[in-house]
């Protein structure tokens, strides 16, 4: 492998690994909020029980996202330097943008959230933990921002002199229309994994509890874990709407500015209308459509979902034999070295990744209902099955969380900035032209495997820490009501919690 | 006011911002087994209580101040995106070791309590160290390149490799910063802890600041003789004041001030070293080519709404950070470390029923 494949490889690991943590921190920070706001309003002490065991586990989880995002922002510097230098007019304002608006808030108020329990009064905590909540989704919007220049340039003019990319207008970047379908749809996906992983874990300890028969303990579950697993299915149902109905916006926007993302979806050889969705599909290795052989198909439905029409004139949907034609005529048929540049994306990745974010975000969208139906008036079950489902549903939606992102980004090869249809010809990159220079191969390859060890010690220890403190249960609060404890509510008790 | 110069000031100030907050958490990490007393002392868990306070000092804000580093890192990307491509391809291996530092470390502050087991205690305290000697040693010997200059081509790459960065003045820089850091972290415990802990910081913080009158002189001597320019004198000078002071106030017990006077160190630092960098963002090394503060910089329109939303934000980031030191402002002591509130084996028993 050369530089630029080791560096595509690890800008994937890191990438996709960091993003395991993202979503949970963003759709999780409102839920805790939200349950620290449900006990700060009415005072009932089962919404802070909850509270601090999802804070708890919130702060596990968040940890890992920071240390793994500080090597995103400096990657694309080390790894991708070209890159750095054609985008970075354009590219770098958002980043700086998320890191002095979002991950200051989040970073500093989240230190006074878990050090501020009994320092702060109980209005200024709770605002604590909001201003995290809306940090870490305002953090998503700016790298969405940034994102979705790459994936559809606009407001920006290509410098023949330097031939670089610059910023014409920020309005532009910020309401560039591939960003407010993403944004949506990567927040409705991140409330679904939380939305998930609450209503997951509270259903194993509600079964779990109902099933030793103790009245307490059924108490316990009824009081306690069910309002849980009732937040989390609500928090489900309304994400899991959410990503479908931004995802097909998506999906249209799509097939105007990446055409040729779609049709590699598809595995589409020729331009066709009432195109058809297939769920099974043969194909080879070779990255040719030619020998794929779609065995199972919902007609028209592929179309529809590009274009809005089941069939017609409307309906058509170019395959990558168009897409080929129609990029080399525009762009270029061969790349500097006079190699012929191949405009399809890897058929197979972008294929089934595409499949397991819609498959995988359904399925763990439609279990929302199935929990409803078992807690359904006030009912809590023991029923063991119930259990099982909920914990092996709390990974599905962080998998369709990174097939999305695999199919996005590798859809949209063999660019790194796509050229925008109704924009600016030059204002394109291939992936090839954005890798270092100075750095090589034998470089990118120790830092990824020092990265991919490394992460992988991390996973294991990030997911006992997990494992153990989702089985330890939410903690008793307990109560001193003495005088002295009492006056030592003051500003004088120097630590409320410690490391 | 040209925009371009704005930036080279403002990434100077981020750059301060960075080194001032995280230098002495830094320096706290790099203390944590120089200033508790030994296992022999006071035990393997009074030894475990003073490192606790170490890290409850810096438990609330270090994440914080880590953000000034990826604002430095992003707000370079906008304004001098030439600079940010050469300089982090070209140091390549000094900023993968930092990264994976500053990864291992944040991990053992926020997990090094989430257990309650000695061995895993001991190995969040390595982590604890290795993630903060590494960078502390290394940010040294980056800037002190960027203060020599480095081997560029005409297309404004790093041509110079990895071990041209180890060279002399570069690796004294590094232990620059180091002690740097390590006294502003010893300053800022007997700012924050109190009793025995705080008599001990302070007379390491006395002992620290001679060092650092030594070691940082030399090296600023140095770097005003070969490659700076004679204004920075004033900052070399400020420095040696600042540093001086330092002993006086930590001696009569005024923390505080003495605080102030190891950041005014660290701001000085970094005033020699933009000062000599520039008109270059990176200078040529022995007058070679080099890339300059203009060549490295954006359009003036996206310099312009950098420029916007820093006035705008800055300000703002300042505030609630000062608020959160004004609200953890209580000196801690061993007596106020509760007992560990991790998980342990008997704890996990329990919740299995």
């Amino acid at each position: 492998m050369d530089a630029l494949d080791l560096a595509r490889w690890q800008f994937a690991i890191t990438t996709v690994y960091h993003f395991i943590f993202v979503p949970l921190t963003i759709g999780l920070a409102p839920l805790v909020a939200i349950m620290q706001t449900a006990w700060v309003r009415t005072g009932d002490e089962r919404w802070l029980r909850l509270t601090k065991f999802f804070g708890k586990l919130f702060l596990i989880n968040f940890a890992m996202g920071v240390v793994t995002g500080i090597v995103q922002e400096f990657q694309f510097g080390m790894n991708w330097s070209e890159y750095s230098r054609f985008v970075g007019d354009v590219f770098g304002a958002p980043l700086a943008m998320e890191a002095l608006a979002a991950f200051f808030v989040e970073s500093t108020f989240l230190g006074l959230w878990i050090f501020g329990w009994d320092r702060l009064n109980k209005k200024v905590h709770l605002a604590c933990i909001w201003a995290v909540a809306v940090a870490v989704n305002l953090s998503a919007f700016f790298i969405l921002a940034a994102n979705s220049w790459m994936q559809h340039p606009v407001g920006t003019r290509f410098n023949p002199e330097t031939g670089r990319a610059e910023m014409e207008s920020i309005w532009a970047i910020l309401a560039n229309n591939t960003l407010w379908a993403a944004f949506p749809h990567a927040v409705a996906a991140a409330f679904l994994t939380a939305g998930t992983f609450v209503a997951g874990i509270a259903a194993w300890w509600m079964v779990r509890l109902v099933r030793t028969g103790d009245e307490t303990r059924v108490a316990l579950a009824r009081e306690v874990y069910r309002p849980a697993v009732m937040l989390g299915t609500v928090t489900m149902l309304v994400a899991g709407i959410g990503v479908g109905v931004s995802g097909d916006l998506q999906g249209k926007l799509m097939f105007e500015q990446q055409p040729g993302k779609m049709a590699s979806a598809e595995a589409l050889c020729e331009g066709t209308e009432s195109a058809a969705f297939s769920i099974l599909t043969v194909g080879d290795l070779s990255n040719s459509c030619e020998g794929v052989r779609h065995i199972l198909e919902v007609p028209g439905l592929a179309s529809y979902l590009g274009t809005g029409s089941f069939s017609g004139e409307d309906s058509y949907l170019p395959g990558v034999y168009d897409v080929q034609a129609a990029y080399e005529e525009r762009y270029a048929e061969t790349d500097d070295a006079g190699e012929p540049i191949s405009y399809t994306p890897n058929l197979a990745l972008t294929y089934w990744s595409f499949r397991l974010m819609i498959g995988l975000a359904a399925g763990s969208a439609a279990l929302a209902l199935l929990a409803l139906w078992f807690t359904r008036g006030g009912r809590v079950t023991g029923n063991r099955w119930f259990a099982r489902v909920g914990v092996w549903a709390i990974p599905t939606p962080f998998l369709a969380s990174s097939f999305g992102w695999i199919f996005t980004e590798t859809g949209r090869q063999p660019w790194v900035v796509a050229p925008n249809p109704t924009g600016i010809d030059q204002i394109r990159l291939l992936t090839e032209r954005g890798v270092s220079t100075v750095v090589s191969p034998g470089m990118v390859l120790f830092s990824m495997v020092v990265f991919t060890v490394l992460y992988g010690v991390l996973a294991v220890v990030w997911g006992r820490l997990m494992h153990r403190y989702a089985v330890e249960g939410v903690p008793d609060v307990v109560h001193d009501e003495s005088p002295e404890a009492r006056a030592d509510d003051d500003a004088d008790r120097p630590l409320s919690f410690a490391y | 006011m040209d925009l371009a110069i704005l930036w080279f000031v403002l990434i100077a100030v981020l750059w301060t911002g960075y080194l001032v907050l995280e230098g002495f958490d830094f320096g706290v990490g790099m203390l944590l087994s120089i200033l508790p007393r030994g296992a022999a002392r006071a035990g393997v868990e009074g030894r475990d209580k003073e490192r606790r306070v170490l890290i409850n000092t810096i438990g609330p804000v270090w994440d914080g101040n880590e953000v000034w580093l990826l604002t430095a890192g992003g707000a370079t990307f906008a304004a001098f995106p030439e600079w940010y491509a050469t300089l982090f391809s070209g140091f390549y291996v000094p900023l993968l070791l930092i990264l994976l530092a500053l990864i291992v470390r944040g991990v053992a502050f926020e997990y090094r309590g989430k257990i309650s087991d000695e061995v895993w205690r001991r190995r969040c305290d390595v982590a604890i160290q290795v993630g903060s000697w590494t960078p502390a040693f290394l940010w040294g010997v980056a800037f002190a390149n960027l203060v020599r200059g480095v081997q560029l081509d005409a297309a404004h790459q790093y041509v110079g490799g990895f071990w041209a960065l180890l060279n002399p003045f570069a690796l004294l820089g590094g232990l620059v910063t180091t002690v740097l850091f390590l006294l502003h972290g010893a300053v800022f415990l007997a700012l924050r802890t109190d009793g025995d802990l705080r008599e001990r910081a302070g007379r390491l913080a006395s002992a620290l600041s001679v060092v650092a009158v030594v070691v940082a002189g030399g090296w600023a001597m140095w770097a005003q003789a070969a490659y700076s320019v004679p204004w920075t004198w004033v900052a070399v000078a400020a420095a040696a004041g600042a540093l001086v002071g330092v002993v006086v106030m930590t001696r009569r017990r005024k923390e505080g001030t003495a605080f102030a006077l190891s950041a005014v160190a660290l701001v000085a630092a970094v005033v020699l070293i933009f000062g000599s960098m520039y008109p270059d963002v990176m200078p040529g090394l022995d007058g070679g080519e080099s890339l300059t503060v203009t060549e490295a910089a954006s359009t003036p329109y996206t310099l312009g709404v950098m420029t916007v939303v820093a006035v705008i934000l800055t300000p703002l980031v300042l505030a609630y950070q000062a608020w959160t030191y004004w609200v953890f402002r209580r000196r801690l002591s061993a007596e106020d470390i509760p007992a560990p509130a991790g998980l342990t084996w008997k704890r996990i028993k329990d919740a299995a029923f």
